[in-house]
């Protein structure tokens, strides 16, 4: 496949380019920041000439693309800079947090593969039955309210009066036991699932609706199949195919609603990190963060890209 | 002659309009929509003329009064009428995604249309800068806009509209793309019309089906983030209300008081709900080619 090789190739490059700008972006509105660098490290009493020093020490007063060459030579060679909140090196400030945001992650991706094609599989075979409307109301009232009331919501019924099962928010490590961590991550993942799910339903119950009704299908059941082999072996391995591109499209909303959902329950992960160093206006952390969840992002997109474009032999190499 | 052309004109436009209300009315997702838009929209409109308190007043009745009695909806933790914070909340939020949806289809319609008009290098350049933006998540790029502008309504506007600028603007060019060899813009192009000519007089009318569907489901998710930045302090300021930031101060007490986060959440969740059902109807009913399923 050489047109797949070339294009795989492109798409390389082209991501280079994104990134490139994305860098310029974060870097440009990070500079746009009231108060400078100087200002922020040395506090508000700070004299005249200890900050003109510091300036100087930093290379602030150079022009901003000196600037923000020297800030990107350092980025690609992992020198991420000093948070000026505690001093310690950005690298070590974000990985834990990202650690356990990636755990996070990873626990919504599989519920929201799991529980959202299965229950487009059920709307397709149950088309316009009561649990296929029921099914499609409630992904529609999922997207429908913010991450924040989902959220609060949930932790109304858990935490409370209702059923107080479920700590208010924070997080356990593995360490301290399987169950205290299930108990911290579980709400979260759950809020998570139920703002992304939707799509994931839609799209699945949509596609299956088609491939249900198709020849191959009505083959297969005519053949004497079993209703189960019919739907497995023949409906989802033809239908799942835009599903996957979804869900990996899906990982980029997911990496903007983890910012809100571990505020709301005090999660440390990569999120709350960057709503601290916003408030504290820790530009390096900030800057970091957002270049690491762009990176991401963008690796997501190329991936579904990918996947799609190797499985779908009807696809044509090249531009939209 | 041009006096009998402008009357056919108008008399098309109102058929078509009319058609597309009927159409919309008659669709059982249009009719949910507007049944829970309408009061809502009406009730913050209006919120100076109906809402019984200033919003903003304490010691309205006892802190966290139950509904009834004195209150519609009950107080919040200063006593304060959560029925006219509500209305006047509904105010800020829906203010706020529909003035970031219009800042997004100001810069991202011209945008759009003369890229895919225009085409080749132009395009290609202009399309990759767009890309550039769609990859970062929309909220983290709000965030980011915001935090370097200063908390802040009109920065959250603003913020929101830079987000929604290359959504739109890749909606519009495909969009234009889909119609730009039909005959009527190779006679314009014929008769040597100029670029902007053809781009806003013949190109736009074609592709506004598409471009009324994107934003109104782009309203609800303008809501959607702009009460998300309240909810981190960094959207409407205190003490005017938002329900962004109404939900943020109740939860510190939700288990004192369920009313005082029950209300905006739900007020919050029937205009978005409201909106994206209006958008599937629109697009049921306006049938544009090319739309978006994304977030």
């Amino acid at each position: 496949m050489v047109g797949f090789k070339e294009y795989f190739i492109k798409r390389l490059v082209y991501i280079g380019f994104t990134l490139l700008g994305i860098s310029l972006i974060v870097f440009g509105i990070t500079q746009l920041l009231p108060g400078n660098a100087a200002t922020m490290i040395l506090g508000k009493f700070a004299t005249e000439e200890s900050i003109q020093a510091l300036e100087q020490q930093l290379g602030l007063n150079k022009p901003w693309y000196v600037q923000y060459t020297s800030w990107l030579a350092d980025f690609v060679t992992g020198n991420w800079g000093q948070s000026f909140e505690n001093n310690s090196p950005v690298i070590e400030t974000l990985a834990a947090p990202l650690r356990r945001s990636a755990v996070l992650a990873f626990v919504t991706m599989i519920l929201v593969s799991v529980v959202g094609i299965s229950l487009g599989v059920l709307a397709a075979v149950k088309k316009d039955t009561p649990s296929d409307v029921v099914v499609s109301t409630a992904s529609y009232l999922g997207i429908s309210f913010p991450e924040f009331v989902t959220g609060i919501l949930l932790l109304m019924l858990f935490t409370g009066p209702v059923f107080n099962v479920l700590p208010f928010g924070g997080y356990a490590p593995l360490s301290e036991g399987f169950v205290p961590w299930l108990k911290h991550l579980i709400l979260p993942a759950v809020t998570l699932t139920f703002v992304l799910i939707a799509h994931v339903v839609r799209l699945t119950r949509s596609e299956m609706v088609d491939v249900l009704q198709s020849d191959y299908i009505r083959t297969a059941r005519l053949k004497g199949m079993k209703e189960r082999s019919v739907l497995l072996k023949h409906g989802l391995r033809n239908g799942l195919l835009p599903t996957i591109t979804l869900l990996a499209l899906d990982i980029g909303y997911l990496l903007g609603s983890i910012v809100i959902v571990e505020e709301v329950f005090s999660y440390p992960g990569l999120g709350r990190l960057i709503v601290r160093s916003i408030q504290v206006r820790d530009l390096p952390v900030i800057q970091a963060s957002i270049m690491v969840i762009a990176i991401v992002y963008t690796f997501a997109n190329f991936g579904a890209d990918i996947i799609y474009t190797y499985l779908d032999p009807r696809i044509e190499y090249g531009e939209s | 002659m041009a006096e009998t052309k402008s009357v056919e004109f108008e008399e098309s436009v109102l058929k078509r309009i009319n058609r597309i209300l009927y159409r919309l009315l008659s669709s059982r997702k249009g009719q949910l929509s507007i049944l829970l838009l309408v009061p809502i929209l009406l009730g913050s409109l209006f919120a100076p003329v109906i809402a019984p308190h200033d919003p903003t007043a304490t010691g309205i009745a006892d802190q966290f009064a139950d509904p009834g009695g004195e209150t519609l909806l009950g107080t919040d933790k200063f006593g304060r009428d959560l029925f006219s914070r509500v209305l006047y909340g509904g105010q800020a939020s829906i203010t706020l995604g529909l003035a970031a949806t219009a800042l997004g289809l100001v810069l991202g319609v011209p945008i759009g249309i003369l890229s895919g008009y225009l085409g080749g290098k132009t395009d290609e350049f202009i399309m990759r800068i767009m890309d550039i933006f769609l990859s970062i998540p929309s909220l983290l790029l709000a965030l980011l806009v915001v935090v370097s502008l200063g908390s802040g309504m009109m920065n959250a506007v603003l913020a929101i509209g830079i987000v929604f600028m290359p959504r739109l603007a890749r909606i519009t060019r495909s969009s234009t793309l889909s119609i730009k060899n039909e005959e009527y813009i190779t006679a314009a192009e014929a008769r040597g019309e100029s670029s902007l000519y053809i781009a806003f007089v013949e190109i736009l009318p074609s592709v506004m089906p598409a471009i009324i569907v994107e934003a109104s489901i782009r309203v609800g998710f303008g809501i959607l983030i702009g009460t998300s930045l309240s909810f981190l302090g960094l959207g409407t300021q205190p003490p005017n209300p938002d329900w962004g930031y109404m939900v943020s101060q109740a939860r510190t007490t939700m288990h004192e008081s369920i009313w005082f986060v029950l209300w905006p959440s739900l007020a919050l969740g029937a205009t978005i709900l409201g909106f994206n059902l209006l958008g599937d109807a629109l697009r049921d009913t306006l049938d544009p080619e090319v739309t978006s399923d994304e977030h």
